[in-house]
Order: C-alpha cells, then structure tokens, then sequence
C-alpha cells in the first residue's frame, strides 16, 4: 500500500487554481520532495493532504484512509511539522510534548517512555525542562520534529523544515531526519526551495504555478538537462580538441575566452581519460586549468518552467514572519 | 469522549499559562488598584454629597471593578487565537484528530476559567475597602464571573475567529469594548440618565453582568432599600439573560471555528 496517493488532486481559491490536477504516489519509507518557487502550490497542496483544507476536486488517500472522508483517521496517522513554529514557546519541551500526547490520544506510559527517547535522539534531553521561549531556532525545529513522532506516525509532513535556519543548522536537522529515517522508517513529504535540501529526497516533484511538471529521482532529473561540464584551458586548444574527438560521445564547444568546454555524462571519471590522452598526444598537449560543474536541480528548474527559482522567491508573508519573530522574541 | 479530551486539554493549557505567568497576574492587579483607590476616592467625596452618604462610591464601583477584570481577561484570552493560529500552537491543534467543536468549547472554558481566576484576585480587595462577603456570596460571584466570561470569551471568539491579522484589535478595543464598558453602569448609576443611554445600556450585555455582582456583592454591606435603588434589575433576571447570551454567542462561535476554509 503506497503511504500517499494524491488523485488529480485540485483545489481553487475564488478565480485563482493553487493546485491543479496533481497526480503522484509516495512509496512508504520514500523521503518525497516538492520543490517549487513560493506560490507554487506547495504548501496548499500539504494542507490539503493533512485535511486542513478540503479539496476543490479529487482526492488523497493517505495510509488507507481517504483525506475527504476519513480526516479523523488519516490526522491520527499523520505527523505534521509547520514551516512556522507551531510551539507553546511558554511553556517547557516536555509540557509540549504532554499536550501533544493529549491530542493525539497517547496512553500515559507510552507518553513518558517514548518522550524521554525521542527527546534523546534530538539532543534535548537536558532542555526538557526549560521554557521553548529560552530554544533557538534550532532547538526548536528538533522539538517539533521529536514531538510529531510521538504518536508513531506513518507519514511525517514537512513544510519547508529548515526555513529561516542557518546552514549549520540546517545540515543538523537533515541528519537528524536521515536518522529518524533509518530508525523508525517513517515516509516523509517534504516541501522545500533549497536546492541542496531537495538532493535528499528520494524522488522530487517539481511544481510550478500548481502543477507538477517533472517527477523523479534527483539524478535522473539532473540528466534530464545534460552532462557534466568540464571546463579546460590547454597550450592548444585546437590539438586538444583533435585528440579528445577520437574519444567518442563527447561535446566540445570553444568559448570565446580560449577555454573549451566538454558534456560528458560523467565527468568525474572522464577528467583522469582526458589527462591521459592530452599527455599521450605527440607534441603532449599542457593543461592549464580544469573546472568541473554538475548540473543543478535549479538547472533543471530552469529548463522546465523557463524562469529560475530564486526570480519568484520575494514574497510578500517573508517580512511579516520576520517581524513577528522579532517581536515575540525570537531572533536575538 | 475524543471531544471532551479536545476540550479539556485546550482547557488545561489555557489555565497552566496563566498559573504560570505569576507576573502577570500581579500586574495585572495595577488597573483595578487605580480605579478604586485613586477614581473611587477622588469621587467619593461628591458621590457622598449626591447619595446623602447612603453609600461608599469605592464600595459602589467594585462590582464594576470586578467585570472589568473578567470582562477584560476574556476578551484578551480570546483575541489571542489570532496570533494563535498565524504563529503558535493553535496549528498544532487544528491539524490534531479533535473536532474544532472541542477546541472552541475548551477556549471557552480556558477564557472563562482564567478571567474568573483573575476576578478572585481581585475580589481579595473587598474587605480593604469595607465590603462584607460570606461563603455563599463567594460561590455566587465566583458563579456570576464564570458566566460573563463565558459570554465575553464567546464574543471575543466570535470576532476572532474569522480574523486573519491582529490590526483590527486596537479598533475593536476602542469602539466596542470600551462603550460597552461604560455604558454598564459600572462607574455610575444607570438612574436618571438621558433616554437613550438607558436604551443602550439594555442592549448592552456587560450591563446584566455588573448589575447582578452588584446585586450579590453588595447584599451584606449595604441596606436593602439602598441596593434596591442602584440595581436595575433582580439578580435571577440579569442571570437568565446571561445564560440566554452565552448561548447566542457560544453557538456562532463554535459554528465559525468549526468553519473549514
């Protein structure tokens, strides 16, 4: 049984479509990526999943359980982590954690044994019993995470996980949910715009102006757009370009700045090839500068919906978050 | 039974954060202090010459006092769902399996549970200023604030519930709360005055609520006759009108949150 089945999933707000006709299933123990611009339709379409909205069209089922008429069994069933903090910041780690067993119905001795694990495996142990209003950012997200596994979900959704964190502790947080991964085999939806955060998910829809416009593995999508570029400069390009042709499959363009540029599939391996045949040549041709570049997810993006990720990224709820994160307190 | 754990712990967390924040409920004491030690006295003197000395004007306003702390509490406890739902712990229970049913009656049971707790506080005063209260007159009050604030928490819920930013909350406290407020009869006697304060002062819910702690805080501290003239009306009949408030705003409350979008 796939963990999430979204059947041409729709949902409009008056005039405008935020989800249009999405279609995708997540395996379970899968880490299922969405990635698209703000606006896209990433955030509407976890809302609807998690039955904080109803669809306009279509439907989901979610372990079993149809999101339309079952949203009692499928919120049991489901563990959800807010891309804003969603903490009592007033009260202690632990006093969350006990609400959210109330919530979610979790015996006491259940409670209490897989509250102190959970709060082990995010390193907060010793933070228990401080008030969240005294948690950093990070701090924070790990509580969330460790809190929405209290009542053993199948499914976790993670709406932009590591939004407003610093890149330390953004890598933090990725290790702590790759372990999670391996631990409880929890299956993860994730909506993200970090590219470097995208490349760890199993497959990755890429959604724009509600629509899913590729779905696959990071890799394949990556090939989508082509090789690897491997950029060299020698003591003469024309005798390099004679030598590398003999190799076949390979895509040599001459830039303008006298250096040559080569698609190869896989450029790792083809640089050490290149430095022999370069060397064998007779006069033995010199290599000045080498640079490799993969191509990107954004790349990809980029091929797909003809405008870049970051372009659509100004948006309008950013600065409102920022100001109410400094007004309760929470930068400092 | 999975609703009444909903409600009981939006309830629980309602009452923990007000136990807790111990500051708060000694600031909080500094308004109603001021009202009666510092407005009271100073009107005192000419409330006397008015009255015939029949009655301590402190000892008339501390029943308003009273409504002025629940009254205000619950309002406040409610609004703060606004903030809630954009950046706290209000997502965490909406996406939970308890129907918003439950987390509408338990805010109201928190908001009215608090805003009496903030009443009691502030009924330690009476002795001070020579108000007279019996066991049973406790329980009555305690009784009477837990039914204006169910009625004030309902209301403020009912304003909240559809409000997405906390900019219209200055408004709301400016052109609602505060006339409703005064044209209580908290401060004054709602006898004598122009015909259409009197209209506006039926209409207006805090006005039932005052009356009836007047009615009942007062009963041991000042003649019968002299009572019978600054309450409006029986304590039975502002209480049934209370009720039958609570049940108007309590059942649109419940019915917006419950709203799905």
């Amino acid at each position: 049984m796939p963990a999430i089945e979204a059947r041409t999933l729709v949902r409009r707000f008056g005039t405008f479509t935020a989800v249009n006709e999405v279609d995708f299933t997540v395996e379970a123990g899968e880490i299922f990526g969405f990635l698209g611009p703000n606006g896209a339709g990433k955030s509407t379409t976890i809302n609807l999943l998690c039955t904080m909205l109803r669809p306009t069209a279509g439907s989901a089922v979610i372990n079993g359980f149809d999101i339309t008429s079952h949203p009692d069994r499928v919120r049991q069933s489901i563990g959800v982590i807010f891309q804003d903090p969603s903490l009592d910041d007033r009260l202690t780690g632990r006093e969350n954690m006990r609400f959210h067993a109330m919530l979610y119905n979790v015996p006491h001795a259940a409670f209490v044994q897989r509250s102190d694990e959970l709060l082990a495996m995010v390193d907060l142990t010793g933070k228990a019993n401080a008030l969240v209003r005294t948690y950093s950012g990070g701090m924070r997200r790990r509580l969330e995470i460790a809190r929405s596994l209290l009542h053993q979900p199948k499914v976790l959704f993670l709406d932009e996980p590591t939004i407003g964190l610093d890149p330390q502790t953004r890598r933090h947080i990725w290790d702590y949910l790759l372990k999670l991964r391996r631990r409880e085999g929890v299956t993860m939806f994730m909506t993200t715009h970090y590219m470097a955060e995208a490349e760890h998910c199993d497959r990755i829809a890429i959604i724009d102006h509600g629509k899913i416009v590729a779905l696959d593995s990071p890799r394949n999508l990556k090939a989508m757009v082509g090789g690897d570029l491997v950029t060299i400069r020698t003591s003469d390009n024309a005798a390099a370009v004679t030598a590398l042709i003999a190799l076949h499959g390979l895509d040599i363009r001459a830039t303008d700045d006298d250096t040559l540029i080569i698609e190869t599939a896989h450029g790792d391996r083809f640089i050490p090839t290149m430095v022999d045949v370069l060397r064998a040549a007779d006069p033995p041709i010199r290599i000045e500068t080498i640079s490799l570049s993969h191509p990107t997810l954004e790349d990809v993006f980029v091929k797909l919906t003809g405008h870049g990720i970051r372009a659509s990224e100004a948006d309008v709820v950013q600065p409102l978050r920022e100001m109410a994160q400094v007004w309760l307190g929470k930068k400092r | 039974m999975r609703h009444l754990r909903g409600v009981y712990t939006i309830w629980y967390r309602d009452v923990l954060r007000f136990v807790r924040d111990r500051s708060r409920i000694v600031a909080s004491m500094a308004q109603p202090l001021m009202f009666l030690f510092i407005f009271g006295t100073g009107l005192n003197p000419a409330m006397s010459a008015v009255t015939g000395g029949a009655i301590d004007f402190r000892q008339f306003m501390f029943p308003g006092v009273l409504c002025m702390a629940v009254l205000f509490t619950a309002i406040f406890s409610a609004i703060s769902v606004v903030w809630d739902r954009e950046f706290g712990f209000l997502k965490e229970v909406l996406v939970a399996p308890v129907s918003r049913t439950a987390v509408a009656l338990g805010k109201v049971a928190g908001g009215a549970t608090i805003s009496t707790l903030q009443g009691l506080v502030v009924l330690v005063l009476a002795p001070i200023i020579g108000i007279r209260l019996e066991m049973g007159t406790v329980v009555q009050i305690i009784g009477l604030m837990l039914l204006l604030a169910s009625v004030a928490t309902a209301f403020g819920l009912v304003i909240a519930a559809r409000q997405k930013t906390l900019e219209g909350f200055q408004m709301i406290m400016n052109f609602l709360l505060m006339p409703l407020f005064f044209l209580s009869g908290a401060f004054f006697p709602l006898r004598g005055v122009p015909w259409w304060m009197t209209w506006l002062s039926r209409i207006d819910p805090v006005t039932y609520g005052v009356d009836s702690m007047r009615g009942v805080t007062l009963r041991h501290s000042v003649p019968p006759d002299v009572l019978a003239t600054l309450t409006l009306y029986p304590v039975a009949i502002d209480v049934a009108v209370m009720g039958g408030l609570a049940v108007l705003f309590i059942a649109p409350a419940v019915w917006l949150f419950g709203k799905q979008d």
